[in-house]
């Protein structure tokens, strides 16, 4: 059994062979009915798979203490990507140091590498905006600001492009149907977010979050806050963007991360015990940590 | 603890609490049914003739043919008693010295009473005093000086253990036998003849500027010095205010001086007010020298001063109590914190930032020590917009302190004090009504 980064790091050289240029977010933005309407990729097919987000020994510490210590893995493009363990593991620190939410925290800081399209994300000369826009973030309880169902969807395309109200309009109208909800809300974009059921204001942070048309989406639970129903059609959701989008979800749920993942990474006080296909640490996990933790036996 | 006692127990903290609410809301009507009844008073009374005369000749109002022909009336309801006056010290001039003497000082009482009570006697020079120029324009301060004319006041200091004991002595036992004997009942029984009482609503009181000292005319120059007062501190403390709470919520890292900063926000707030007028005026006027003396702008600044540090307060507690996520979802768009802020956190925090600044509106309007030595004149004209920098101003709050204890004649203008009390409450309660109306419909639209 190899061990995350090991498979990571194939993959790496694979993709490094065959040098294909990173995909610019027009283009990826273009491709994207045609990704919709292939099957997701078989998992034993690795050559096409190019890492988005890669780790190399990575670190985050709160005022000197490790919360994440040394992980190193890569995370596929056009994936879903789950990362699961018990509570404090670190894994939302990880998903947050992804687009440098963490940077709110007083005293938190990286060390190590971390490479978004193999450019360093904690490098001085990053643009921390543009970072963000193209690595979206859903929140683990829904937090649709307090205004329409059509001013949340346009608050990202209005921060970075001057559109017009008609360009605006349609990107609010595709972001809404990427997210599954156009049919709910169209009749009532003026109406105050606030008022939508939990499980409508998650898949409007989606849309919302999709509307800057990111390449990258971050999910920290999604669905802890939500029923079981709303929960599936959020499931459902992941399914479809899979492909459009590289996911990265955070789960405590076991289930949730074997039905929507392709890869999961397991971690487990601040370190990566374990990277590979969904399929392979569900089925048979390498590490008897994780395997414990999968049936149950701590967390 | 058995059950019993515990139920006990329940209930009689329930009745404490109801009985509580009770006396407190009894103290509320105590306090607050006197101001209104008595407040009202100033615009809503028995006026007599000369009120009417007062307000044809100073501002032209009301009917003048109709007006006149009344004067007429308690003009011709008012020649006996001159008549007899007349004639009285025609016959006293005739007299010997020693009947001159004796009846030399109750005949000046009694002319001064009826002047006051009457007006200025037909034939004499006008007076000087405008207070002097009219007669007794209110039924109730009538009613009042009738008795003066009618009785005299004598102090009976007999007993050395005691305060002096006041007795009426009756006019007209200084006069029985003489001509004047019949002005008594005279004036008793026709006092409504000659004043010509009517019930009036006064509004103007709102609108008028005073005329001699608050003895006529209505506050128009205290409401709009308050209302400068009160916006001009707003306009200093509100934006210095919000930045401040912005910058100590969002862009302050926790650190030793910021902690000091915030202990001396909160100092401040604890800071008597007088000591606020005192270095408004040592600082704004002394050495910024904003005004050359008193203005509006520096008691606005001064008042600005004493309420930032609730403003501030108000607007942290406002922000902090934001949905951290709001911020984080705006930034993981990527929106600048600035950005984020005045997009997403400001008007979220809208209600809560609303609420403190009116109810420091509503302390600004009604703060008397900070405007004293800074702002605050007793007597003065409606300002223009452009003088407030240069020009101080009366005030509601301070006119209700100086008319109630340094004006010459406090009693006589208790119905203008009332009302400026009435009217600055009206003000700080229209102004709490308005923050819990506002805040109520924000919280619903934020709410959806």
């Amino acid at each position: 059994m190899l061990r995350g980064h090991e498979v990571i790091m194939e993959l790496w050289r694979m993709l490094e062979d065959d040098a294909e240029p990173p995909v610019n977010p027009e283009q990826a933005s273009a491709s994207k009915p045609d990704a919709a309407t292939q099957p997701a990729p078989v998992l034993d097919q690795p050559a096409e798979e190019r890492v988005h987000v890669e780790a190399i020994d990575f670190s985050v510490l709160y005022r000197k203490v490790p919360a994440v210590k040394h992980v190193t893995l890569g995370i596929p493009a056009g994936k879903v990507t789950a990362i699961i363990g018990p509570s404090g593991c670190g894994k939302s620190t990880l998903l947050r140091a992804i687009n440098r939410m963490n940077d709110l925290v007083p005293g938190c800081t990286a060390e190590g590498r971390l490479l978004f399209d193999g450019q360093d994300i904690y490098s001085p000369d990053v643009d921390v905006v543009t970072l963000r826009r193209r690595v979206g973030m859903v929140f683990q309880k829904p937090n649709p600001f307090p205004k329409s169902v059509f001013d949340n969807v346009a608050y990202g395309p209005r921060l970075h492009i001057q559109a017009s109200s008609n360009r605006l309009a349609e990107i609010a109208e595709r972001s809404l149907v990427d997210a599954a909800l156009w049919d709910e809300v169209k009749d009532r974009l003026d109406q105050n977010a606030v008022g939508l059921s939990g499980g409508q204001q998650q898949r409007l942070c989606i849309a919302r979050a999709l509307a800057v048309d990111p390449e990258i989406l971050l999910m920290d639970e999604p669905t802890s806050a939500l029923d079981p129903r709303a929960t599936s059609r959020i499931e459902e959701l992941i399914a479809e963007l899979r492909g459009k989008y590289t996911i990265i979800i955070v789960t405590h749920n076991m289930q949730q991360a074997a039905r929507v993942s392709d890869f999961t990474a397991f971690m487990y006080e601040g370190v990566l015990i374990e990277f590979g296909p969904t399929k392979d640490i569900f089925t048979k996990p390498g590490e008897k940590r994780t395997e414990d933790y999968i049936t149950g036996r701590f967390g | 603890m058995r059950l019993e006692t515990r139920k006990l127990l329940d209930r009689s903290f329930t009745g404490s609490g109801i009985l509580a609410i009770a006396l407190m809301a009894a103290a509320l009507i105590v306090l607050l049914a006197p101001m209104f009844t008595r407040g009202a008073g100033a615009m809503f009374f028995t006026a007599t003739i000369e009120h009417r005369r007062l307000m044809l000749e100073r501002f032209d109002r009301g009917n003048r043919p109709q007006l006149e022909a009344e004067i007429e009336n308690a003009r011709k309801a008012r020649a006996p008693v001159y008549r007899m006056l007349a004639d009285f010290e025609k016959r006293l001039e005739a007299g010997d010295a020693a009947e001159r003497r004796q009846y030399e000082k109750p005949l000046q009482d009694l002319k001064k009473a009826i002047r006051t009570l009457l007006g200025p006697i037909p034939g004499a020079p006008c007076p000087m005093l405008m207070r002097d120029q009219y007669g007794q324009t209110r039924w109730d301060r009538a009613q009042v000086k009738l008795s003066h004319a009618l009785y005299r006041e004598e102090w009976d200091y007999s007993d050395p253990t005691r305060s002096g004991i006041m007795r009426l002595e009756p006019r007209a036992a200084d006069f029985t036998g003489t001509k004047l004997d019949p002005i008594f009942p005279y004036l008793e029984q026709n006092l409504n003849r000659m004043l010509l009482p009517r019930r009036t609503v006064y509004w103007q009181f709102l609108t008028d500027t005073s005329f001699d000292s608050h003895f006529f005319g209505g506050i128009w120059p205290e409401i709009l010095g308050t209302f400068y007062l009160t916006v001009g501190a707003m306009l200093f403390a509100l934006p210095l205010g919000l930045i401040a709470a912005i910058y100590l919520t969002e862009y302050a890292r926790e650190s030793r001086f910021i902690e000091i900063l915030r202990t001396c926000i909160s100092t401040l707030a604890g800071v008597p007010s007088i000591v606020f007028g005192l270095f408004g005026l040592a600082f704004f006027i002394n050495t910024l020298k904003v005004s050359s003396s008193k203005s509006v702008l520096a008691g606005a600044m001064t008042l600005a001063l004493m309420i930032l540090p609730t403003i501030i307060r108000a607007a942290e507690e406002a922000i902090r109590a934001v949905p951290a996520t709001y911020k984080e979802a705006a930034l993981s768009l990527g929106a600048g914190r600035w950005h984020a802020v005045w997009t997403i956190i400001l008007p979220a925090a809208l209600p809560g930032i609303l609420t403190g600044t009116v109810i420091s509106m509503g302390r600004a309007a009604g703060e008397t020590a900070p405007i004293i030595f800074t702002a605050a004149v007793s007597v003065g004209k409606p300002l223009a917009l452009w003088q407030v920098f240069t020009q101080p101003t009366p005030a509601l709050s301070w006119n209700i302190y100086n008319l109630a204890t340094e004006h010459e004649a406090v009693d006589e203008i208790r119905h203008v004090q009332y009302g400026l009390v009435l009217i600055l409450v009206s003000l700080v309660l229209i102004l709490n009504l308005a923050a819990i109306f506002m805040r109520a419909r924000i919280s619903k639209r934020l709410r959806g």
